[in-house]
């Protein structure tokens, strides 16, 4: 459906790529642990590798988790926007695929927050 | 011939200065004149159906209205004399004042300037005579509510920028984004938004709780707000029935239209109220009722009435309700759990529920509280005790069309959040729910223009790329005074210093590391 209005009612998404000056939004979901309320939203280059993301900028954000020392995030169980996705350390954001405003969850296993309650 | 009676009476009165003030035009079309009547596909055929729920000339608006805001600044002037704000249960009660002033006294101006304008709209004189009538209550409402509270900004941090802020901090974005959705909609979608869905349906659970939570701390000024605003709100409450019945009863394909407005602005006015709920069960010190408690009273037990006595026009109770009654055992305790941990971002503080506290949670919430929220909740207190007060450094992913950050968990899994995320003209959007998800799908063109937040901040439109710039530049918060743990603040101290008493050592060890 689209919005009724009077007039040809189109405007330019506000979030599109090339706002963002180079670089792009990209969403992390770790599931289980909802001592982070939500989903991260990072600002990161396109051409950072996977690995990079992963030790540079996911690695801080949820350092304060009691289960962030355990984790082992490179091997843990990834999705891209949904589906099922393998990382690859060495490549870039952008040759793994991974666009602007997508999202990844990882899933670690045997992980599920303080005292086991998806916290 | 005798001469008539010189006064009229009521009846006549009010239908010389009501009804009788439209014409009917001669040399200019009647749609060059409403242009904005029909586009939005409602048919109304005969405007002189139309109940007249204010039953008020302005003349005796005027009056009235004079006479109760004379009683009314004659208690705010006593609450100051008296230095009102240190009989106050509590100075964390405070914050829910700083939540209301930025959050929902810029609604009421909203709503004016939303009144004033679909009042122009209508070629029924009923209805623009309501419009006015409301929109006029409405700028009052604004103005009564800020000086209700301002003596509080002269002893409290926090409450000094409220309108400045509410245009520009991220969690208000939520109320400020509502309001302009509805406003930037057609004259009747705003009256099915905020007439109905809004000051009918769910403006119980927005003011009983304020108000109630103002009697119950002991703030004489805000309840004295509240009571004076009451008679007024009843004439909004009877307008907003009365817009959805003419509607509906006008002609038989405004149905589905009215359907479609009534899940949109139910969906997106139970997640505004997710605020309200964490105001109730957590940052008022003397508390009413739970939010589960108020929804099941308002909504559940009151909505349902109302739906059931709306089935003869073949309306149905709004889509999703059904996640929404279930919410009622979680979105208090997601959104205080939100706010904690965005406390340095918050133009009020934010701390820990005390030990009595959490039991009457898990009291409240015996199916939720303990199984998913009390021990994250011991954590951080654990934490905070230990000098590592939690604050999330990164910034929170938002839904596209309620603006807060996708915190919400799925009905039948709350470990799993309820996230959707769709492409639309090749770019991705991401939602809290399939409420959210579905009032995009129905209007894209009006979200892709979503001003988030976050994004914003990323785009580098908020002063600064980093959250401290923004938050004191761009939101004008007071760092180390507005925002933060409350205990340590110097609101905190203050009151302490109100009560005669000292800053004991774990309040001075936490301010150092919320600094």
């Amino acid at each position: 459906m689209s919005v009724n209005a009077l007039y040809d009612y189109k405007f330019e998404p506000k979030d599109k790529v090339e706002n963002f000056n180079g670089m792009q939004l990209l969403y992390v979901y770790w599931p289980h642990h909802l001592m982070y309320c939500s989903p991260f939203a990072f600002l990161v280059g396109p051409d950072m590798t996977f690995g990079a993301m992963v030790e540079e900028v996911l690695k801080p954000a949820v350092a304060a988790h009691p289960d962030a020392a355990k984790a082992d995030f490179l091997g843990a169980e990834w999705q891209l926007n949904g589906e099922a996705f393998t990382p690859d350390p060495n490549a870039t954001l952008k040759d793994s695929g991974i666009d602007h405003k997508s999202m990844l969850t990882v899933t670690t296993k045997g992980l599920d927050g303080i005292a086991g309650t998806a916290s | 011939m005798p001469v008539k009676n010189k006064k009229l009476n009521l009846k006549d009165k009010y239908q010389y200065l009501t009804r009788d003030m439209a014409w009917e035009p001669t040399y200019q079309k009647k749609e060059d004149i409403f242009p904005n009547e029909s586009f939005e596909g409602i048919k109304i055929t005969d405007w002189s159906q139309w109940e007249d729920p204010f039953r008020l000339t302005m003349d005796a608006y005027w009056k009235y209205q004079a006479e109760k805001e004379k009683k009314l600044y004659a208690i705010f002037d006593a609450f100051a004399q008296n230095n009102g704000h240190q009989n106050i249960s509590d100075a964390r009660y405070v914050n829910a004042l700083k939540l209301f002033l930025s959050g929902v006294s810029p609604l009421e101006h909203a709503a004016f300037q939303g009144y004033a304008r679909v009042g122009r709209d209508f070629s029924g004189a009923g209805a623009r005579v309501a419009c006015q009538m409301q929109a006029i209550d409405e700028l009052r409402h604004s103005q009564t509510q800020q000086h209700a509270m301002s003596h509080y900004n002269k002893h409290f941090n926090g409450l000094h920028d409220a309108a400045h802020m509410h245009d520009r901090v991220w969690f208000l974005s939520v109320p400020k984004s509502f309001f302009d959705d509805a406003r930037s909609a057609g004259p009747f979608e705003f009256l099915t938004a905020i007439s109905f869905s809004f000051e009918y349906v769910l403006t119980n659970l927005l003011f009983v709780p304020f108000m109630s939570g103002a009697a119950y701390n002991g703030d004489m000024a805000t309840v004295t707000f509240g009571f004076s605003a009451q008679s007024d709100e009843a004439r909004h409450m009877t307008l907003g029935l009365e817009v959805i019945k003419f509607i509906l009863e006008q002609h038989e394909d405004n149905v589905p239209i009215v359907q479609r407005w009534i899940d949109k602005w139910f969906w997106r006015g139970f997640r505004m109220l997710s605020l309200v709920g964490m105001m109730m069960d957590y940052m008022l010190p003397n508390r009413v009722m739970s939010w589960a408690e108020a929804w099941e009273v308002y909504y559940e037990q009151n909505g349902g009435a109302l739906f059931k006595d709306l089935e003869r026009y073949g309306i149905r109770p709004p889509k999703y309700q059904d996640i929404a009654n279930d919410a009622k055992h979680h979105i208090s305790h997601q959104a205080w759990s939100t706010f904690y941990q965005y406390g340095h971002a918050t133009n009020f503080h934010t701390w820990m529920p005390e030990k009595d506290e959490l039991d009457w949670l898990s009291e409240k919430y015996p199916e939720t509280f303990d199984k998913y929220y009390r021990p994250r909740f011991e954590y951080w207190a654990r934490e905070h005790a230990e000098g590592r007060r939690f604050y999330n450094n990164t910034l929170p992913q938002l839904c596209q069309v309620c603006q807060i950050p996708t915190i919400f968990t799925e009905k039948d899994d709350p470990t799993v959040l309820s996230h959707r995320q769709i492409v639309h003209e090749g770019e991705r959007y991401h939602f809290c729910s399939d409420g959210c998800c579905d009032i995009f799908k129905n209007e894209p063109e009006k979200y892709v223009q979503a001003w988030l937040p976050v994004h914003q901040i990323y785009q580098g439109n908020c002063e600064g790329g980093d959250v401290e710039t923004v938050v004191s530049k761009y939101y004008h918060i007071n760092i180390g005074q507005d925002n933060f743990e409350y205990i340590g603040s110097p609101d905190h101290k203050r009151w302490l210093s109100i009560k005669g008493k000292q800053t004991g050592d774990k309040e001075s060890s936490s301010s150092q590391d919320a600094a």
